[in-house]
Protein backbone atom coordinates (compact mmCIF):
# COMPACT_ATOMS: atom_id res chain seq x y z
CA UNK A 1 0.00 0.00 0.00
CA UNK A 2 2.86 2.08 0.87
CA UNK A 3 4.31 1.67 -2.35
CA UNK A 4 1.15 2.77 -4.39
CA UNK A 5 0.91 5.15 -2.54
CA UNK A 6 4.34 6.84 -2.84
CA UNK A 7 3.60 6.42 -6.76
CA UNK A 8 1.04 8.34 -6.40
CA UNK A 9 2.50 10.75 -4.25
CA UNK A 10 4.89 11.66 -7.44
CA UNK A 11 2.43 11.47 -9.90
CA UNK A 12 0.88 14.50 -7.85
CA UNK A 13 3.79 16.52 -7.30
CA UNK A 14 5.03 15.74 -11.37
CA UNK A 15 1.66 16.70 -12.44
CA UNK A 16 1.59 19.89 -10.64
CA UNK A 17 -1.48 19.26 -8.92
CA UNK A 18 -3.14 22.25 -8.56
CA UNK A 19 -4.90 21.81 -5.01
CA UNK A 20 -1.11 20.62 -3.67
CA UNK A 21 0.55 23.81 -5.25
CA UNK A 22 -2.24 26.21 -3.66
CA UNK A 23 -1.16 24.68 -0.13
CA UNK A 24 2.45 24.71 -0.78
CA UNK A 25 1.97 28.40 -2.17
CA UNK A 26 0.27 29.46 1.42
CA UNK A 27 2.28 27.93 3.31
CA UNK A 28 5.62 29.51 1.98
CA UNK A 29 3.77 33.12 1.33
CA UNK A 30 2.48 32.91 5.40
CA UNK A 31 5.59 31.69 6.84
CA UNK A 32 8.06 34.24 4.20
CA UNK A 33 5.94 36.83 6.11
CA UNK A 34 6.41 36.23 9.61
CA UNK A 35 9.99 35.76 9.23
CA UNK A 36 9.90 39.41 7.84
CA UNK A 37 8.03 40.60 10.59
CA UNK A 38 9.92 38.91 13.23
CA UNK A 39 13.46 39.93 11.66
CA UNK A 40 11.79 43.84 11.92
CA UNK A 41 11.12 43.10 15.44
CA UNK A 42 14.39 40.27 16.23
CA UNK A 43 17.16 42.08 14.88
CA UNK A 44 16.70 45.57 16.86
CA UNK A 45 15.49 43.94 20.16
CA UNK A 46 19.12 41.60 19.82
CA UNK A 47 20.99 44.07 18.89
CA UNK A 48 19.81 46.32 21.42
CA UNK A 49 19.83 44.08 24.24
CA UNK A 50 23.53 42.94 23.22
CA UNK A 51 25.19 46.53 23.13
CA UNK A 52 23.36 48.22 25.73
CA UNK A 53 24.06 47.41 29.58
CA UNK A 54 21.13 48.13 31.58
CA UNK A 55 20.19 46.49 35.26
CA UNK A 56 17.84 43.43 34.76
CA UNK A 57 19.55 42.69 30.92
CA UNK A 58 20.52 39.10 32.48
CA UNK A 59 16.79 38.91 33.16
CA UNK A 60 15.73 39.63 29.81
CA UNK A 61 18.42 37.61 28.02
CA UNK A 62 16.93 34.43 30.14
CA UNK A 63 13.28 35.10 28.98
CA UNK A 64 14.20 35.77 25.98
CA UNK A 65 16.12 31.97 25.86
CA UNK A 66 12.92 30.68 27.93
CA UNK A 67 10.59 32.36 25.04
CA UNK A 68 12.55 29.90 22.11
CA UNK A 69 11.34 26.80 23.51
CA UNK A 70 7.52 28.09 23.86
CA UNK A 71 5.52 25.10 23.05
CA UNK A 72 3.72 25.80 19.87
CA UNK A 73 0.21 24.52 20.76
CA UNK A 74 0.33 26.60 24.26
CA UNK A 75 1.05 29.82 21.51
CA UNK A 76 -1.33 28.76 19.05
CA UNK A 77 -4.13 28.91 22.15
CA UNK A 78 -2.80 32.24 23.06
CA UNK A 79 -3.16 33.93 19.86
CA UNK A 80 -6.53 31.99 19.22
CA UNK A 81 -8.17 33.54 22.75
CA UNK A 82 -6.55 36.58 21.85
CA UNK A 83 -8.51 36.58 18.31
CA UNK A 84 -11.32 34.95 19.17
CA UNK A 85 -14.69 37.08 18.83
CA UNK A 86 -14.75 37.62 22.68
CA UNK A 87 -10.73 38.34 22.89
CA UNK A 88 -9.24 41.55 23.05
CA UNK A 89 -8.17 42.01 19.11
CA UNK A 90 -11.68 39.94 18.03
CA UNK A 91 -13.37 42.74 16.78
CA UNK A 92 -10.73 42.57 13.96
CA UNK A 93 -12.24 39.56 12.79
CA UNK A 94 -8.54 37.64 11.98
CA UNK A 95 -9.66 34.02 13.23
CA UNK A 96 -9.22 31.64 10.63
CA UNK A 97 -7.58 34.05 8.22
CA UNK A 98 -3.89 33.53 6.99
CA UNK A 99 -3.04 36.77 8.82
CA UNK A 100 -3.55 34.73 11.95
CA UNK A 101 -1.18 31.90 11.12
CA UNK A 102 1.41 35.01 10.54
CA UNK A 103 0.80 36.14 14.10
CA UNK A 104 1.30 32.78 15.87
CA UNK A 105 4.29 32.07 13.75
CA UNK A 106 5.86 35.84 14.46
CA UNK A 107 5.36 35.12 18.54
CA UNK A 108 6.91 31.97 17.62
CA UNK A 109 10.23 32.95 15.69
CA UNK A 110 10.39 36.17 16.78
CA UNK A 111 12.07 35.06 20.16
CA UNK A 112 14.03 32.82 18.35
CA UNK A 113 15.57 35.50 16.02
CA UNK A 114 15.59 37.96 18.47
CA UNK A 115 17.76 35.47 21.17
CA UNK A 116 20.15 34.16 18.24
CA UNK A 117 20.95 37.52 16.77
CA UNK A 118 21.47 38.36 20.44
CA UNK A 119 24.07 35.71 21.24
CA UNK A 120 26.16 36.85 17.91
CA UNK A 121 25.76 40.58 18.52
CA UNK A 122 27.21 39.62 21.75
CA UNK A 123 29.77 38.15 20.51
CA UNK A 124 30.95 40.36 18.11
CA UNK A 125 30.33 43.84 20.71
CA UNK A 126 32.73 41.78 23.04
CA UNK A 127 35.53 42.21 20.28
CA UNK A 128 34.79 45.32 18.56
CA UNK A 129 33.58 47.13 21.84
CA UNK A 130 37.24 48.75 22.73
CA UNK A 131 38.57 49.45 19.19
CA UNK A 132 35.62 50.81 18.04
CA UNK A 133 35.60 53.36 21.21
CA UNK A 134 39.52 53.75 20.66
CA UNK A 135 38.52 54.13 17.26
CA UNK A 136 35.69 56.89 18.15
CA UNK A 137 33.19 54.89 16.55
CA UNK A 138 29.80 56.66 16.54
CA UNK A 139 26.66 54.29 17.30
CA UNK A 140 25.09 53.95 14.22
CA UNK A 141 28.04 53.26 12.44
CA UNK A 142 28.62 50.82 15.21
CA UNK A 143 25.39 49.41 15.11
CA UNK A 144 25.79 48.63 10.83
CA UNK A 145 28.81 47.62 11.36
CA UNK A 146 27.89 45.00 13.89
CA UNK A 147 24.92 44.10 11.32
CA UNK A 148 27.26 43.65 8.15
CA UNK A 149 30.36 41.73 9.68
CA UNK A 150 27.79 39.21 11.53
CA UNK A 151 26.19 38.96 8.13
CA UNK A 152 26.89 35.01 7.58
CA UNK A 153 25.70 34.13 11.36
CA UNK A 154 22.60 36.31 10.81
CA UNK A 155 21.82 34.43 7.43
CA UNK A 156 21.47 31.56 9.02
CA UNK A 157 20.21 32.33 11.70
CA UNK A 158 17.11 34.02 9.49
CA UNK A 159 17.07 30.51 7.51
CA UNK A 160 16.61 28.53 11.36
CA UNK A 161 13.42 30.64 11.72
CA UNK A 162 12.12 29.85 8.66
CA UNK A 163 12.48 26.28 8.81
CA UNK A 164 10.74 26.52 12.10
CA UNK A 165 8.02 28.47 10.78
CA UNK A 166 7.46 26.41 7.69
CA UNK A 167 7.15 23.16 9.92
CA UNK A 168 5.24 24.26 12.51
CA UNK A 169 1.65 22.71 12.81
CA UNK A 170 0.04 22.95 16.12
CA UNK A 171 0.07 26.86 16.14
CA UNK A 172 -1.24 27.29 12.44
CA UNK A 173 -3.98 24.47 12.86
CA UNK A 174 -5.86 25.83 16.24
CA UNK A 175 -5.53 29.86 14.93
CA UNK A 176 -5.80 28.97 10.95
CA UNK A 177 -8.17 26.02 11.52
CA UNK A 178 -6.98 23.70 8.27
CA UNK A 179 -9.52 25.22 6.03
CA UNK A 180 -9.58 24.55 2.49
CA UNK A 181 -8.29 27.13 -0.53
CA UNK A 182 -7.98 29.16 3.28
CA UNK A 183 -5.46 28.34 5.50
CA UNK A 184 -4.41 24.93 4.79
CA UNK A 185 -0.75 24.58 4.82
CA UNK A 186 1.40 21.77 4.26
CA UNK A 187 1.47 20.57 7.95
CA UNK A 188 -1.82 21.28 8.54
CA UNK A 189 -2.91 19.08 5.09
CA UNK A 190 -0.47 16.57 6.12
CA UNK A 191 -2.46 16.19 9.65
CA UNK A 192 -5.79 15.85 7.77
CA UNK A 193 -4.86 13.73 4.89
CA UNK A 194 -2.91 11.12 6.87
CA UNK A 195 -5.86 10.74 9.39
CA UNK A 196 -8.20 10.61 6.56
CA UNK A 197 -6.10 7.74 5.31
CA UNK A 198 -5.11 9.54 2.14
CA UNK A 199 -1.67 8.70 2.44
CA UNK A 200 -0.98 9.91 -1.21
CA UNK A 201 -1.61 13.52 -1.31
CA UNK A 202 0.25 13.10 2.57
CA UNK A 203 3.03 11.98 1.37
CA UNK A 204 3.13 14.01 -1.59
CA UNK A 205 2.71 17.23 0.70
CA UNK A 206 5.61 15.45 2.94
CA UNK A 207 7.90 14.97 0.05
CA UNK A 208 7.63 19.09 -0.71
CA UNK A 209 8.05 19.96 2.50
CA UNK A 210 11.46 17.50 3.22
CA UNK A 211 12.57 18.93 -0.10
CA UNK A 212 12.05 22.44 1.51
CA UNK A 213 13.86 21.36 4.72
CA UNK A 214 16.51 20.20 2.79
CA UNK A 215 17.12 23.12 0.86
CA UNK A 216 17.07 25.59 3.62
CA UNK A 217 19.58 23.19 5.28
CA UNK A 218 21.92 23.40 2.24
CA UNK A 219 21.81 26.98 2.40
CA UNK A 220 22.88 27.35 5.82
CA UNK A 221 25.83 24.48 5.25
CA UNK A 222 26.59 26.94 1.83
CA UNK A 223 26.50 30.09 3.80
CA UNK A 224 28.51 28.57 6.76
CA UNK A 225 31.53 27.21 4.62
CA UNK A 226 31.60 30.52 2.27
CA UNK A 227 32.34 32.25 5.57
CA UNK A 228 34.78 30.19 6.61
CA UNK A 229 36.18 30.34 3.95
CA UNK A 230 37.11 33.84 4.64
CA UNK A 231 37.35 33.26 8.27
CA UNK A 232 35.28 35.04 9.19
CA UNK A 233 33.22 32.39 11.28
CA UNK B 1 62.52 62.66 37.29
CA UNK B 2 63.07 65.27 35.03
CA UNK B 3 63.59 64.28 31.77
CA UNK B 4 65.24 66.23 28.92
CA UNK B 5 63.49 67.09 26.01
CA UNK B 6 64.30 66.04 22.73
CA UNK B 7 64.47 68.81 19.64
CA UNK B 8 61.53 67.54 18.11
CA UNK B 9 59.25 68.81 21.09
CA UNK B 10 60.92 72.28 20.60
CA UNK B 11 59.31 72.63 17.15
CA UNK B 12 56.14 71.16 18.23
CA UNK B 13 53.56 71.97 20.61
CA UNK B 14 53.95 69.45 23.98
CA UNK B 15 51.93 66.96 24.87
CA UNK B 16 51.64 66.39 28.58
CA UNK B 17 50.32 63.30 30.48
CA UNK B 18 49.50 63.88 34.52
CA UNK B 19 48.55 60.99 36.47
CA UNK B 20 47.61 61.71 40.70
CA UNK B 21 47.14 58.68 42.54
CA UNK B 22 45.64 56.83 39.70
CA UNK B 23 44.44 53.43 41.33
CA UNK B 24 42.61 50.56 39.80
CA UNK B 25 40.56 47.75 42.04
CA UNK B 26 38.85 45.07 40.64
CA UNK B 27 36.60 42.49 42.42
CA UNK B 28 39.09 43.41 45.67
CA UNK B 29 42.41 43.27 44.00
CA UNK B 30 44.40 45.96 43.42
CA UNK B 31 45.68 46.29 39.78
CA UNK B 32 46.69 49.95 39.66
CA UNK B 33 48.15 51.63 43.03
CA UNK B 34 48.79 55.13 43.64
CA UNK B 35 50.59 56.09 40.13
CA UNK B 36 51.55 59.53 39.85
CA UNK B 37 53.61 59.99 36.99
CA UNK B 38 54.13 63.13 34.37
CA UNK B 39 55.13 62.98 31.35
CA UNK B 40 56.05 65.75 29.58
CA UNK B 41 58.78 64.19 26.80
CA UNK B 42 58.36 64.20 23.08
CA UNK B 43 58.99 60.74 21.29
CA UNK B 44 58.58 57.70 22.93
CA UNK B 45 58.04 57.16 26.56
CA UNK B 46 58.63 53.28 26.96
CA UNK B 47 56.71 51.30 29.76
CA UNK B 48 58.37 48.22 31.16
CA UNK B 49 57.55 45.62 33.64
CA UNK B 50 57.36 42.20 34.35
CA UNK B 51 53.91 40.23 33.16
CA UNK B 52 51.35 41.09 34.91
CA UNK B 53 52.50 43.98 36.48
CA UNK B 54 49.65 46.03 35.11
CA UNK B 55 51.07 47.52 32.41
CA UNK B 56 48.07 47.32 29.31
CA UNK B 57 46.02 48.31 32.14
CA UNK B 58 47.80 51.39 33.15
CA UNK B 59 47.50 52.80 28.89
CA UNK B 60 43.84 51.28 28.86
CA UNK B 61 43.13 53.69 31.62
CA UNK B 62 45.13 56.48 29.99
CA UNK B 63 43.18 56.36 26.55
CA UNK B 64 39.88 56.42 28.53
CA UNK B 65 38.79 52.61 28.18
CA UNK B 66 39.25 51.30 31.66
CA UNK B 67 37.41 54.00 34.46
CA UNK B 68 39.89 54.17 37.40
CA UNK B 69 38.68 53.68 40.61
CA UNK B 70 41.12 56.13 42.46
CA UNK B 71 42.51 59.71 41.54
CA UNK B 72 42.87 60.74 38.26
CA UNK B 73 44.70 61.94 35.29
CA UNK B 74 44.87 64.86 32.70
CA UNK B 75 46.37 64.61 29.06
CA UNK B 76 46.59 68.39 27.45
CA UNK B 77 48.33 69.95 24.89
CA UNK B 78 50.08 73.33 25.47
CA UNK B 79 47.27 75.49 24.57
CA UNK B 80 44.74 73.35 23.05
CA UNK B 81 41.75 72.91 24.69
CA UNK B 82 40.23 70.44 22.15
CA UNK B 83 40.15 66.33 22.82
CA UNK B 84 43.37 65.35 21.78
CA UNK B 85 43.21 62.65 19.02
CA UNK B 86 44.45 59.15 20.46
CA UNK B 87 44.57 55.85 18.90
CA UNK B 88 45.82 52.40 20.57
CA UNK B 89 47.52 49.36 19.28
CA UNK B 90 46.06 46.93 21.15
CA UNK B 91 47.93 43.90 22.52
CA UNK B 92 45.93 41.27 20.73
CA UNK B 93 44.90 42.98 17.41
CA UNK B 94 41.47 43.19 16.79
CA UNK B 95 40.41 43.05 13.30
CA UNK B 96 36.67 43.87 11.67
CA UNK B 97 35.47 40.52 9.58
CA UNK B 98 36.72 42.33 6.29
CA UNK B 99 39.18 42.92 3.71
CA UNK B 100 42.61 44.62 4.55
CA UNK B 101 41.96 47.69 2.66
CA UNK B 102 38.36 47.95 4.07
CA UNK B 103 39.74 47.57 7.94
CA UNK B 104 41.95 50.83 7.32
CA UNK B 105 38.54 52.76 5.33
CA UNK B 106 36.33 51.91 8.47
CA UNK B 107 38.84 54.00 10.48
CA UNK B 108 39.80 56.77 8.63
CA UNK B 109 38.01 59.89 9.59
CA UNK B 110 39.56 62.61 7.64
CA UNK B 111 38.29 61.00 4.32
CA UNK B 112 41.23 59.97 2.74
CA UNK B 113 42.34 59.36 -0.61
CA UNK B 114 42.31 55.70 -1.96
CA UNK B 115 46.11 56.68 -3.03
CA UNK B 116 46.59 57.51 0.75
CA UNK B 117 45.29 54.67 2.34
CA UNK B 118 47.31 52.56 0.04
CA UNK B 119 50.79 54.32 1.12
CA UNK B 120 49.60 53.57 4.32
CA UNK B 121 49.28 49.91 3.64
CA UNK B 122 52.85 50.24 1.64
CA UNK B 123 54.42 51.47 4.89
CA UNK B 124 53.79 48.87 6.78
CA UNK B 125 54.11 46.14 3.64
CA UNK B 126 50.92 45.17 3.32
CA UNK B 127 50.01 46.33 -0.30
CA UNK B 128 49.92 43.14 -1.83
CA UNK B 129 47.49 41.91 0.65
CA UNK B 130 45.16 44.77 0.24
CA UNK B 131 41.64 42.62 -0.73
CA UNK B 132 42.49 39.70 1.53
CA UNK B 133 40.32 38.97 4.46
CA UNK B 134 41.96 40.45 7.49
CA UNK B 135 40.89 38.25 9.92
CA UNK B 136 43.11 35.26 7.62
CA UNK B 137 46.48 37.96 8.01
CA UNK B 138 49.37 35.82 9.82
CA UNK B 139 49.87 37.22 13.56
CA UNK B 140 52.29 39.47 12.84
CA UNK B 141 50.89 41.19 9.79
CA UNK B 142 47.74 41.57 11.95
CA UNK B 143 49.79 43.71 14.12
CA UNK B 144 51.23 45.76 11.50
CA UNK B 145 47.73 46.39 9.97
CA UNK B 146 46.40 47.44 13.58
CA UNK B 147 49.29 50.01 13.38
CA UNK B 148 48.69 51.25 9.90
CA UNK B 149 44.92 51.58 11.06
CA UNK B 150 46.02 53.96 14.12
CA UNK B 151 48.51 55.88 12.31
CA UNK B 152 46.02 56.49 9.74
CA UNK B 153 43.08 58.30 12.17
CA UNK B 154 46.03 60.75 12.34
CA UNK B 155 46.98 60.42 16.24
CA UNK B 156 48.59 62.94 18.26
CA UNK B 157 49.18 60.18 21.08
CA UNK B 158 49.43 56.94 20.54
CA UNK B 159 49.31 53.95 22.99
CA UNK B 160 50.98 50.90 21.38
CA UNK B 161 50.58 47.70 23.54
CA UNK B 162 53.37 45.38 22.51
CA UNK B 163 53.04 46.37 19.00
CA UNK B 164 56.07 44.10 17.90
CA UNK B 165 55.67 41.40 19.92
CA UNK B 166 55.02 38.38 16.92
CA UNK B 167 56.72 40.42 14.25
CA UNK B 168 60.19 39.37 12.59
CA UNK B 169 63.22 41.23 12.76
CA UNK B 170 62.61 42.94 9.55
CA UNK B 171 58.89 43.89 10.46
CA UNK B 172 60.31 45.23 13.41
CA UNK B 173 62.41 47.93 11.70
CA UNK B 174 59.58 49.04 9.90
CA UNK B 175 57.28 49.33 12.91
CA UNK B 176 60.30 50.98 14.79
CA UNK B 177 60.85 53.55 11.46
CA UNK B 178 57.37 54.30 11.30
CA UNK B 179 57.40 55.40 15.17
CA UNK B 180 59.95 57.38 14.80
CA UNK B 181 58.74 59.19 11.81
CA UNK B 182 55.91 59.77 13.93
CA UNK B 183 57.58 61.37 16.38
CA UNK B 184 59.16 63.62 13.91
CA UNK B 185 55.87 64.89 13.31
CA UNK B 186 55.08 65.40 16.44
CA UNK B 187 52.78 62.31 17.72
CA UNK B 188 53.75 61.67 21.45
CA UNK B 189 53.55 57.67 21.83
CA UNK B 190 53.54 55.30 24.67
CA UNK B 191 55.04 52.04 24.12
CA UNK B 192 54.75 48.82 26.27
CA UNK B 193 57.38 46.56 25.50
CA UNK B 194 59.86 43.69 26.85
CA UNK B 195 62.10 43.84 24.40
CA UNK B 196 65.07 45.74 26.21
CA UNK B 197 67.01 46.29 22.99
CA UNK B 198 64.20 47.81 21.05
CA UNK B 199 63.23 50.35 24.64
CA UNK B 200 67.12 51.52 24.75
CA UNK B 201 66.77 52.42 20.57
CA UNK B 202 63.23 53.80 20.56
CA UNK B 203 62.47 55.40 24.54
CA UNK B 204 62.82 59.02 25.58
CA UNK B 205 62.11 58.38 28.81
CA UNK B 206 60.98 54.70 30.81
CA UNK B 207 58.17 54.11 33.08
CA UNK B 208 59.23 51.26 35.24
CA UNK B 209 55.91 49.25 36.50
CA UNK B 210 55.93 46.10 38.88
CA UNK B 211 52.84 44.60 40.39
CA UNK B 212 50.68 47.80 39.98
CA UNK B 213 53.23 50.61 41.19
CA UNK B 214 55.44 52.91 39.26
CA UNK B 215 59.25 52.05 41.13
CA UNK B 216 61.02 54.65 38.59
CA UNK B 217 60.09 56.70 36.09
CA UNK B 218 63.68 58.09 34.57
CA UNK B 219 64.93 59.30 31.47
CA UNK B 220 66.48 56.42 29.10
CA UNK B 221 69.82 57.13 29.79
CA UNK B 222 69.68 56.79 33.57
CA UNK B 223 67.49 53.89 33.10
CA UNK B 224 69.38 51.36 30.93
CA UNK B 225 72.55 52.73 32.66
CA UNK B 226 71.87 53.34 36.57
CA UNK B 227 68.36 52.35 37.11
CA UNK B 228 67.14 53.35 40.27
CA UNK B 229 65.18 50.75 41.66
CA UNK B 230 65.74 47.58 42.75
CA UNK B 231 63.04 45.86 40.80
CA UNK B 232 64.44 47.15 37.56
CA UNK B 233 67.92 46.23 38.04
CA UNK B 234 66.73 42.85 38.61
CA UNK B 235 64.45 42.95 35.49
CA UNK B 236 67.25 44.51 32.96
CA UNK B 237 69.70 41.58 34.49
CA UNK B 238 66.77 39.61 33.81
CA UNK B 239 66.24 37.65 36.92
CA UNK B 240 62.72 37.33 37.94
CA UNK B 241 60.94 40.28 39.88
CA UNK B 242 59.38 40.16 43.08
N1 LIG C 1 39.32 42.87 33.71
C1 LIG C 1 40.15 42.40 34.66
N2 LIG C 1 39.65 41.91 35.80
C2 LIG C 1 40.46 41.42 36.77
N3 LIG C 1 41.79 41.36 36.67
C3 LIG C 1 42.34 41.82 35.53
C4 LIG C 1 41.56 42.37 34.48
N4 LIG C 1 42.39 42.74 33.47
C5 LIG C 1 43.62 42.44 33.91
N5 LIG C 1 43.61 41.91 35.14
C6 LIG C 1 44.78 41.51 35.94
O1 LIG C 1 45.61 42.62 36.11
C7 LIG C 1 46.97 42.28 36.03
C8 LIG C 1 47.69 43.20 35.07
O2 LIG C 1 47.22 42.95 33.76
P1 LIG C 1 47.86 43.67 32.50
O3 LIG C 1 47.18 43.14 31.31
O4 LIG C 1 47.87 45.13 32.68
O5 LIG C 1 49.35 43.13 32.56
P2 LIG C 1 50.57 43.55 31.66
O6 LIG C 1 51.55 44.32 32.50
O7 LIG C 1 50.11 44.20 30.43
O8 LIG C 1 51.22 42.12 31.35
P3 LIG C 1 51.78 41.50 29.99
O9 LIG C 1 53.22 41.90 29.91
O10 LIG C 1 51.68 40.03 30.21
O11 LIG C 1 50.97 41.99 28.87
C9 LIG C 1 47.02 40.81 35.63
O12 LIG C 1 47.40 40.05 36.74
C10 LIG C 1 45.60 40.48 35.21
O13 LIG C 1 45.27 39.19 35.61
MG1 LIG D 1 49.86 43.64 28.50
Amino acid sequence: MLDSSFLDALGLIATANADLYEILWLSVQVSITALLVSVILGFPLGTTLAISDFRGKHVCTTVLNALMGLPPVVVGLLVYLALSRTGPFGVLGLLYTPTAMVIAQVVLITPIIAALTYQVMDDLHREYRELFFSLNIQLPKAVSAYLWDARYSLITTLLAGFGRAISEVGAVMIVGGNIDHLTRVMTTAIALETSKGELAIALALGVVLLALALIVNGLVTAVRTRASRYGYT
Amino acid sequence: MVTPETPASKQSKILSIETMSLGLNIRGSTLLNDISIQVTTSGVTMILGPNGAGKSLLIKCLHGLIEPTKGRFEIALHRCSDPIPQAMVFQKPVLLKRSVMENLQFADQHSCQRTDLEQALDAVRLLEKKDQPATQLSGGEQQRLSLARALITQPKLLFLDEPTASLDPASVLIIEQLINQASQQGVKSVFISHDIGQAKRLASDVIFLNRGQVTEHTDAATFFTNPQSREAQAYLNGEIVL
